[in-house]
């Protein structure tokens, strides 16, 4: 069912709660993985979590497959519901979609959080710094996402929807993120754009994206700050849920945070 | 009916296959010894080079990072044995277009095989199976509207003969596309394209193209040559020739039934080699996300992969046995296909030896065809 209509796009997704706005984007997983956190936190705020175009339940869109389609695609849904200083947070390839819609405009981005983020490249040609999900047996992908394998979904428990779903969101994220895989080359560059407060959540044991990769996208960004949870892979939302959700409560209101 | 002799062009000096995790994409090249395979090339192309002789037309394809099939360039052996033959056709089954990142250099090679063969090229267009999506990068979510869009410049580049013409299209882009040389053959040469699946199959008889299927069996070949019909009779009012459809399957001729036996297991060395890693064999998006669930459900245990060469003749895959034999397989499978113009002949795999090859070569030529050559005439006149 629609929950967001913009630019002629009819999104699935969350949007619930009363407060200041936070726009949550998902990662390649698809929303399954930050559900329990936008209903958590719209106890505080007015959250936002559309499903992106292909992902999921959502439709596809024929004329979208970059990166850059969903951050204009969610600039111009800010735009069309009248919001201002909004937190943008994105999870994973959602923070990708948040720092590509930051380097464009942050006219109605109040602050940015990105959680394990990628999009970006610091290495060389002969590497990634990303693990390619794309190169192994989907049967080890829990294993790399989640530091505790107690946190990892149980297939057996998966309905034929979850399945469809997972599958869906698959081949979304194969098709917005496959060539360059997982990062677009000018980004870096672009970064020094962000001229709102940014903070970096990450687990310390992150094995898709780890974090040396997370401290050098954090030095990209101007005055950006870091947390690196310890105990936690690729989810922090989900393996730290309270540690998570007071780090958000806490820079969203200006409170200190404890940051590297 | 007209008949193409086929190999992959195999290196098959392997460890043992259940020792190896898979053959395709991640197998070191350390396992291929080159001296070993310059003897297996010339074995191949003679086997071809016989055809000529014989009157059985040549099959070749291409496949990448893999054991299974050495030759990552179909245009490097179609090239030699446009030179080195006289008379037969040779089909390029085929020009893997939805992952050549080049659709002019594909019209360009294509066009000079046709002239250099004087004009005895049979194109086809093939998406490429799931695992050579990862030796050619492009992304597996768009392999089919790339494919189409190849397809269409290719063709654009072989007609136009008042170039330059430009091309802004999704996937590829050229300021002034005119190619030197054209093709022998007007308008161009034949179209083939190999599909699995029904939808497909009604797309390509839109087109009135060759449509080709593999190793699928009998029953399903009907349904998909049934499926080609409904879109040949679409766009061209009236229903194909039979000479729209071939089948590939496997072949081994010898002098009685029970001589023919062992050569044809080696055969079977093509489906025992097609192990490989899940994340090569299912790449996103290259098959609707509903199918990927339905066979995430049920694994495949239906006939293609059948090691036994009694199932696979039932199947409709195995023409083998004596020659009187294996022209009546030959005549059942095109009745039960509903007719079929061109049958393509696995007569080589795995460990099966040149003298082997040959000898299945000239009893076919000699004993078989003979026999079956009046089936499903007469042929398309135009070319479509």
């Amino acid at each position: 069912m629609s929950v967001f209509k913009v630019d002629g796009v009819e999104l699935t997704g969350v949007r619930a709660g009363t407060g200041a706005p936070l726009l949550m984007l998902h990662g390649a997983g698809g929303p399954r993985s930050i559900l329990a956190a936008a209903e958590r936190l719209s106890k505080s705020f007015s959250v936002m979590a559309p499903t992106h175009p292909g992902f999921a339940d959502c439709a596809d869109v024929d004329r979208f497959d970059t990166i850059d389609d969903l951050a204009y695609l969610y600039l111009d849904l800010l735009d069309e519901l009248k919001l201002t200083d909004v937190t943008v947070m994105g999870f994973s390839l959602g923070g990708w979609i948040t720092a590509e819609m930051a380097v464009k405009s942050t006219a109605r981005i109040g602050r940015i959080i990105l959680v394990d983020a990628v999009g970006v490249k610091f290495g060389g040609r002969d590497s990634t710094e990303l693990a390619d999900l794309f190169s192994i047996p989907p049967s080890e992908m829990p294993k790399l996402t989640y530091f505790d394998q107690k946190f990892a979904p149980d297939p057996s428990t998966f309905t034929d929807r979850d399945k469809l779903n997972a599958q869906r969101s698959f081949q979304a994220f194969a098709r917005y993120a496959w060539e360059p895989y997982l990062h677009n080359p000018k980004l870096k560059q672009r970064l020094h754009r962000i001229d709102k407060p940014a903070l970096l959540i990450w687990g310390e044991h992150d094995k898709i994206v780890d974090v040396d990769y997370g401290r050098k996208f954090c030095a990209a960004i101007p005055g950006a700050r870091m947390v690196v949870l310890p105990g936690v892979g690729h989810v922090p939302q989900v393996e730290a849920a309270d540690k998570f959700d007071a780090l958000v409560a806490d820079f969203v209101n200006g409170r200190a945070i404890a940051a590297e | 009916m007209k008949f193409y002799h086929f190999s992959e062009t195999p290196y098959p000096i392997l460890p043992d296959l259940d020792t190896l995790a898979g053959l395709r994409v991640d197998l070191p090249n350390s396992y291929y010894d080159p001296v070993k395979g310059a003897d297996l090339f010339h074995e191949r192309l003679d086997e071809w080079c016989l055809c000529d002789e014989l009157g059985i037309n040549i099959m070749l394809n291409e496949h990448h990072q893999t054991p299974t099939c050495v030759v990552p360039n179909i245009v490097v052996t179609a090239s030699a044995l446009a030179r080195q033959t006289k008379n037969v056709r040779i089909l390029e089954l085929g020009n893997p277009i939805a992952n050549r990142r080049d659709p002019v250099r594909v019209a360009e090679e294509t066009a000079m095989v046709d002239v250099l063969s004087r004009g005895r090229l049979e194109c086809g267009f093939v998406r490429g199976v799931p695992m050579e999506i990862a030796p050619s990068n492009n992304n597996p979510t768009q392999s089919q509207s790339r494919f189409w869009e190849a397809h269409d410049l290719i063709k654009k580049a072989w007609t136009t003969h008042d170039g330059p013409f430009r091309w802004e299209g999704k996937y590829f882009n050229y300021r002034a596309v005119n190619i030197w040389p054209r093709t022998y053959q007007q308008p161009h040469p034949p179209i083939w394209i190999t599909t699995s699946t029904l939808d497909n199959a009604t797309e390509i008889g839109r087109h009135g193209y060759v449509c080709a299927t593999f190793l699928v069996g009998s029953e399903k070949a009907k349904q998909i040559f049934d499926a080609y019909r409904i879109g040949y009779r679409e766009s061209f009012g009236r229903d194909p020739a039979p000479d729209r459809f071939a089948y590939l399957g496997f072949s081994h001729v010898a002098d009685s039934d029970e001589a023919a036996r062992e050569p044809a297991k080696k055969l079977l060395w093509y489906m025992e080699a097609g192990k490989q890693a899940p994340q090569w064999n299912a790449p996103p998006g290259y098959m609707p996300a509903e199918i990927m669930v339905q066979l995430m459900g049920a694994p495949r245990t239906a006939g293609f992969r059948k090691l036994d060469v009694d199932f696979q003749i039932g199947f409709g895959n195995f023409f083998t046995g004596n020659p009187d034999t294996v022209a009546q397989q030959i005549r059942k499978f095109h009745d039960d296909v509903g007719g079929i113009g061109n049958l393509l002949l696995m007569g080589h795999s795995g460990h099966m030896t040149h003298a082997e090859t040959t000898s299945h070569l000239k009893l076919f030529a000699r004993d078989v065809v003979p026999q079956v050559r009046g089936l499903s005439l007469p042929q398309t006149k135009a070319a479509e």
